[in-house]
């Protein structure tokens, strides 16, 4: 059965392929950069805005209400106040490494956004190894955060950048782990395989159009959960821990490259939660089995009109604003773990379980 | 540090359970070696609530040992007060603890007034008991929400902020003053409450309960914060009373100390007071007690709207207050614990000699014993729940 998933998948990604994909090469790779950019420095804005605005009302406060309408111009105010500002470099730092550290961290989380389904047919390319290829970029940006805190020749600074590398590495197993069994029950690491599977999800031989959070729910928590780990935020912060290392890896950094780390982590939460709306909450789907209006083929998820594309990227959106917004309000509610329990909470915990869930996962498969 | 020092001296990191140990007995041949590292925290770190610098020895995250450094904002108050008459002096002392000047002034109005055996109306005592208290809820709210910030917590200290604003506009209507009130003098106070004051108090306390608990179970009740706080720097009874630490940081400890009830001033005889206690002395219990003392004043504040009488609020003063010859020595209840004033005279206009026993000074030296073996989030979780003003310390 598994093979015959995948001939079909394969069969149905070829058959439809990507709106952004036309007869001129070059007109073909300018529009995938336009769009690739275009969410790179807009989404993670929306979602910087949301995160001050949320957080203002969940603390009775007003948050950003000056810059633009209602605030919403705040980060771009931000973004123009780090361009002026003066680019200070410690005097015994290592120089190139501190310079290109948040270039290092940067550009992964980028490189993700080539790779995220969006719409029916809108994405910028669909690997046959798309998962694969946007855990492997997530675990680069391990290197920008260690360089950081190493080169900026600062015992706070270092000793974040050491808890940062252990972090990372301790939480990379359980979300590839977790990640691994969303793709043994789709049969695929195409991430619009992935998205089309959920919408023609059989068991035993009966039609349930389910999204893959429901029989992995477990997976679903300890993705989310390393996902947040992943991204060093609350209450993963500890690499940075602002009243334990005053800013961990960043308290060297001014100016712009300040603030391309920060960019970096906004980044991050749009792309691991476009990463959970695609593996676990049906990408674009409106609800399980509810195709998007004048859409064909594949559980009506391609072949949509121009109506059907829109609908579906504001599903998407919507879905990763829901995803960012759970980790808002978890930064609002929760203090900080420690770095022992951190780590005790990923090797006796998280693994364990996301390994008990693979096994489960894939018994399941062979015997269904 | 070599290999055989840290076997020899088993570190039992106080963050585990009894029984439960973390490991970190040497493995393989012990070829392996650290280098330690000294780290300065403070004098300007988020964690230290002031200039205070401490200075960790550490290997790894592990610290090793720990110095605090005192005397970075260090202002010569003692000294300063001899040049300044009584009255003046007010003015001084509600500045070395910055967010409890209530309870300074009538320390050292007391200490006046017993030099001078004067007789102080009963409803300027009254008056200064319900300015103390609300003055306690404030300073504790700053420490409630702080802590909070200090384990990563943000969201406590907007609501303690919010909810200080409001205790701060009631204090200010009466004082003129948000933090530095020189309100109380010798014989009194210095002027009677507004009109309206009592009732808006009355409305604050009622809604202060709510607000109370909503930090409590943000709080209290988080996993997270019982991970970080249960067992972590444990301070045992003896070695608290050795240091003298006191306030809620000793009440940690289980012993139910509050100069209120052992030693009762103004009338707080004739009202009940709930002393909160721990068990362990750890981080959880002092924050425990920090916050039951917020309730207990809220409590007290209650009790005091029912008793608080009519008359004057003041005896009038000589044009210049000149206590007698000798020394006397009074202690009342900061909320970080015992403040006492030993004032000296001569005679004169002003103090001879006026040296302060500030509960703060105290309580930070229990930090090197507190800080040894912890990991360096511990470290700010103990600092952040021993509490100090650290100009209280450097006075």
């Amino acid at each position: 059965m598994m093979d015959s998933l995948l001939v079909t998948s394969t069969g149905l990604v070829a058959q439809t392929a990507g709106l952004l994909d036309t007869d001129t090469f070059a007109l073909s790779v300018a529009l995938k950069v336009a769009l690739v950019l275009g969410l790179f420095f807009v989404v993670p804005l929306v979602v910087g805005y949301m995160e001050h605005k949320a957080m203002a009302r969940l603390q009775h406060r007003r948050g950003p209400m000056f810059a633009g309408p209602a605030g919403s111009l705040q980060l771009v105010a931000d973004g123009i106040k780090f361009l002026q500002k003066e680019d200070l470099i410690p005097r015994a730092a290592d120089k190139w490494v501190f310079a290109i550290a948040p270039g290092m961290a940067l550009v992964p989380a980028m490189l993700i956004f080539f790779v995220l389904p969006l719409a029916p047919g809108l994405w910028a390319a669909d690997l046959e190894l798309g998962l694969f290829y946007a855990l492997a970029i997530t675990s680069i940006s391990v290197l920008g955060v260690m360089m950081g805190g190493w080169a900026s020749a600062n015992k706070f600074s270092l000793i974040g950048g050491l808890r940062a590398a252990a972090q990372l590495i301790a939480y990379e197993l359980p979300l590839i782990l977790a990640a691994i069994a969303v793709a043994v029950q789709a049969g695929t690491l195409s991430l619009v395989g992935i998205v089309e599977s959920q919408a023609t999800f059989t068991l035993a031989g009966t039609d349930l159009n389910l999204w893959f959070v429901f029989p992995q729910i477990l997976g679903f928590g300890i993705f989310f959960v390393a996902a947040l780990a992943e991204l060093s935020r609350p209450p993963f912060d500890m690499p940075i821990a602002d009243s334990e290392l005053v800013f961990g890896y960043m308290t060297e950094y001014t100016g712009i490259k300040f603030a391309m780390y920060l960019l970096t982590e906004y980044a991050g939460m749009v792309s691991m939660s476009a990463l959970m709306v695609v593996l676990y909450l049906g990408g674009w789907q409106i609800l399980p089995g509810v195709p998007l209006p004048g859409c064909e083929g594949a559980g009506g998820l391609f072949d949509c009109g121009a109506l059907g594309t829109v609908i579906g990227l504001g599903v998407t959106m919507g879905k990763i604003l829901l995803l960012t917004f759970v980790m808002v309000w978890l930064r609002v509610a929760y203090p900080r773990l420690r770095e022992d329990q951190l780590q005790r909470m990923s090797w006796l915990v998280l693994v364990p379980l996301s390994l008990l869930n693979l096994a489960v996962v894939a018994v399941a498969k062979v015997v269904f | 540090m070599s290999v055989s020092d840290l076997s020899a001296r088993q570190i039992h990191h106080p963050a585990t359970a009894p029984g439960e140990n973390l490991n970190l007995e040497i493995v393989g041949d012990g070829a392996f070696t650290t280098a330690d590292m000294t780290l300065s925290v403070g004098p300007a770190h988020p964690a230290t609530h002031g200039v205070l610098r401490v200075v960790l020895e550490m290997d790894g995250e592990r610290v090793k040992s720990a110095h605090p450094v005192i005397g970075y904002m260090h202002r010569g108050f003692e000294k300063l007060a001899e040049h300044r008459d009584f009255r003046q002096n007010m003015a001084l002392v509600n500045r070395h603890d910055w967010l409890s000047g209530m309870t300074n002034e009538i320390g050292l109005a007391l200490t006046v007034e017993r030099m001078l055996e004067m007789e102080v109306p009963e409803r300027a005592q009254w008056i200064r008991m319900l300015g103390a208290e609300w003055n306690r809820i404030l300073n504790h709210l700053l420490f409630v929400g702080s802590y909070g910030l200090e384990l990563g917590a943000i969201t406590p200290m907007f609501y303690a902020t919010r909810e200080r604003e409001r205790i701060q506009y009631l204090l200010e209507s009466a004082t003129g003053g948000r933090l530095h009130y020189t309100y109380n003098q010798p014989g009194g106070v210095k002027i009677d409450l507004p009109k309206g004051f009592l009732h808006q108090s009355v409305d604050l306390v009622a809604s202060m309960h709510q607000r109370v608990q909503d930090l409590e179970d943000l709080l209290l009740g988080n996993e997270i914060f019982i991970a970080r706080t249960k067992g972590v720097g444990p301070l045992p009874t003896e070695v608290a009373l050795s240091y003298g630490v006191s306030g809620p940081t000793l009440q940690a400890t289980g012993i139910p100390e509050d100069v209120r009830v052992s030693e009762p001033y103004l009338k707080y005889d004739q009202v009940e007071v709930p002393v909160p206690v721990g068990e362990n002395g750890d981080s959880w219990d002092r924050f425990y007690c920090l916050l039951g003392r917020m309730k207990a004043s809220l409590y007290i504040i209650e009790q005091i709207h029912d008793l608080i009488p009519g008359g004057p609020v003041n005896v009038k003063l000589p044009k210049m207050v000149k206590a007698p010859e000798g020394a006397t020595y009074v202690r009342v209840e900061n909320p970080l614990g015992s403040l006492g004033y030993w004032l000296e005279s001569d005679g004169g206009r002003t103090p001879w000699r006026l040296k302060m026993r500030t509960a703060s000074f105290s309580n930070v030296q229990a930090l090197p014993y507190l800080l040894e073996g912890t990991l360096v989030p511990d470290a700010i979780s103990v600092l952040g729940s021993v509490f100090f003003v650290v100009g209280d310390v450097d006075r």
